[in-house]
């Protein structure tokens, strides 16, 4: 695979094929891992990053589960590449800001990356659609027993797995879900939601992860602690959680829709025509629309739209996106051009 | 009354130091103030918020936390306070006894109850065993079964036999 073959491709977690698909976009679970001895990458010999490097990535050339995969050495890849991972969730943006024994394994599903030499020597994710937590840590539990036979991870009994950062020490486990929560933010409960979700020792990021702000009414929510609960345990938590917020976000939608069902109307059919009309649009203002519009086919509003158009949408009109599609380097204004035009040519040929 | 640094301005700033247990107090001049506070600024910076907490247990004295250092990779814990992140696995064992408090802090918890690797699960089980099986040959000794405990002895050298030699591959 070269990384222009998966700009045809749709990857497997926003086909909105999982369960609760129309609140919950996507489920990840990342591990971290290192290697017994070795210094961790930012404190690490050039050589000593060598050499993690080449045994991480040999133990993963052998592994008959990742047959399918691709090596990405970051030093071969330029900004709009990198920039391109970035905005498929296959590496993370502080990731892509240093190239030195830096690389992503990826496999042709786009469900499994393995980034080596992050903050610790492995970060793995794997990714589902919808609300799939479990599914995401059985994948990912086989490939860490993989890796584990073949190479030695810094471990104690008593401490767990060992990383860079105590914060993720023990399980070195991260699970991830990305909702979809328009009805709360539009009847103004997001607020009391996320103090609710705080207070509970998870936290919520945006569409990007770590540092990045809340778009689109997407919010990304995670466990913070990661030592002193088994896996499944973490997972179960994570999911009761969740199935709290589904509930919430279904009840704001059915009252906005018994209660204010003009309005509602109003506002999505106008985001879909501005969608469907504009000759310039820039990506904030994309998010924010195609928000009220993936709204709008969940409620039956919008008929003629299916989720997984809208979904792709999010990924390719962002920037190195349209870059890699136009095979070109465009200014930000060239950009709002082009992206106003593959927006209305998705939707109308729909 | 003059500064007590330069010995030349009047002093207008009044502090109280404490270090190690000692009050000191310092009477300043406008100057000299602000030279040592942006020496203490630079001592107490944001990154030092997450190695700060692993000091709110018991006070261990300033020298020996500093200067702790891992045996692997070298990296001191000074290098931790201003970093926020570890050198290697082995500053774990390191550092364990100013981790400790942090992670309880961090994660409400000290004990790891999450999967292992199956290298180290292997390890950990034989372990286990020959304890299982010391613990029997104590019991047979004081019976006096002899001949059951001479059995217990020959397994538990099988057993350790077969661990170093999986140890040394």
């Amino acid at each position: 695979m070269i990384i222009n073959d998966l700009l045809n491709h749709t990857s497997e977690w926003l086909r909105s094929t999982g369960p609760n698909s129309d609140i919950v976009m996507s489920s990840r679970i990342r591990l971290a891992r290192n290697l017994d001895k070795l210094p961790f990458p930012h404190w690490a010999s050039k050589k000593q990053s060598e050499n993690a490097l080449q045994m991480i990535e040999g133990v993963c050339s052998r592994v008959d589960f990742l047959k399918s995969s691709t090596v990405f050495k970051l030093a071969d890849l330029d900004n709009v590449d990198k920039q391109f991972l970035v905005e498929r969730h296959l590496m993370s943006p502080d990731f892509a800001q240093k190239s030195d024994n830096r690389a992503v394994i990826i496999d042709n599903e786009e469900i499994l990356s393995i980034m080596i030499n992050e903050e610790d020597h492995i970060r793995m994710q794997v990714m589902q659609s919808g609300f799939n937590l479990f599914e995401a840590w059985n994948i990912i539990n086989k490939i860490d027993d993989y890796l584990a036979k073949e190479l030695n991870f810094a471990f104690l009994a008593d401490w767990g797995y060992l990383t860079a950062c105590p914060t993720n020490t023990g399980t070195g486990m991260r699970g991830s879900v990305m909702l979809h929560l328009p009805a709360l933010v539009m009847t103004t409960q997001i607020n009391r939601v996320l103090a609710a979700i705080s207070k509970l020792s998870f936290t919520t990021r945006g569409l990007y992860g770590e540092g990045t702000k809340a778009t689109g009414n997407f919010f990304q929510v995670s466990n913070q602690v990661s030592l002193g609960h088994g896996e499944n345990d973490i997972i179960e938590n994570i999911n009761s959680l969740i199935k709290q917020i589904i509930e919430q976000e279904t009840q704001a939608r059915q009252t906005m829709l018994s209660r204010e069902r003009a309005v509602l109307e109003d506002r999505i059919s106008r985001s879909l025509g501005i969608l469907k009309s504009a000759h310039i649009i820039t990506s904030q203002e994309t998010i924010e629309l195609l928000s009220m519009v993936r709204l709008g086919s969940d409620l039956g509003i919008i008929k003629d739209l299916d989720r997984c158009t809208i979904n792709e949408l999010f990924i390719t009109t962002q920037p190195a996106h349209l870059q890699k599609l136009e095979n070109n380097k465009l200014s930000s204004s060239e950009r709002d051009v082009k992206r106003a035009e593959l927006i209305r040519n998705k939707l109308t040929k729909q | 009354m003059l500064c007590n640094i330069c010995n030349k301005n009047k002093a207008t700033v009044h502090l109280t130091e404490i270090i190690d247990d000692q009050m000191k107090e310092l009477h300043l001049c406008e100057e000299c103030a602000r030279h040592k506070s942006a020496a203490m600024e630079s001592q107490f910076g944001l990154s030092d918020l997450l190695a700060g907490m692993a000091q709110s247990g018991k006070p261990s004295t300033d020298k020996e936390v500093t200067l702790a250092r891992c045996p692997n990779c070298g990296l001191t814990f000074a290098d931790f306070k201003k970093i926020g992140r570890l050198g290697c696995g082995d500053c774990y064992s390191a550092f364990r006894k100013y981790l400790v408090p942090l992670l309880k802090r961090i994660h409400g918890s000290s004990q790891h109850l999450g999967k292992s690797p199956q290298k180290v699960t292997r390890v950990m089980k034989k372990k286990i065993d020959i304890h299982d099986l010391r613990v029997k040959l104590q019991r047979a000794v004081e019976q006096e079964a002899f001949e059951e405990a001479a059995k217990l002895r020959d397994a538990i050298k099988e057993l350790e036999k077969k661990q170093s030699q999986e140890n040394q591959a």
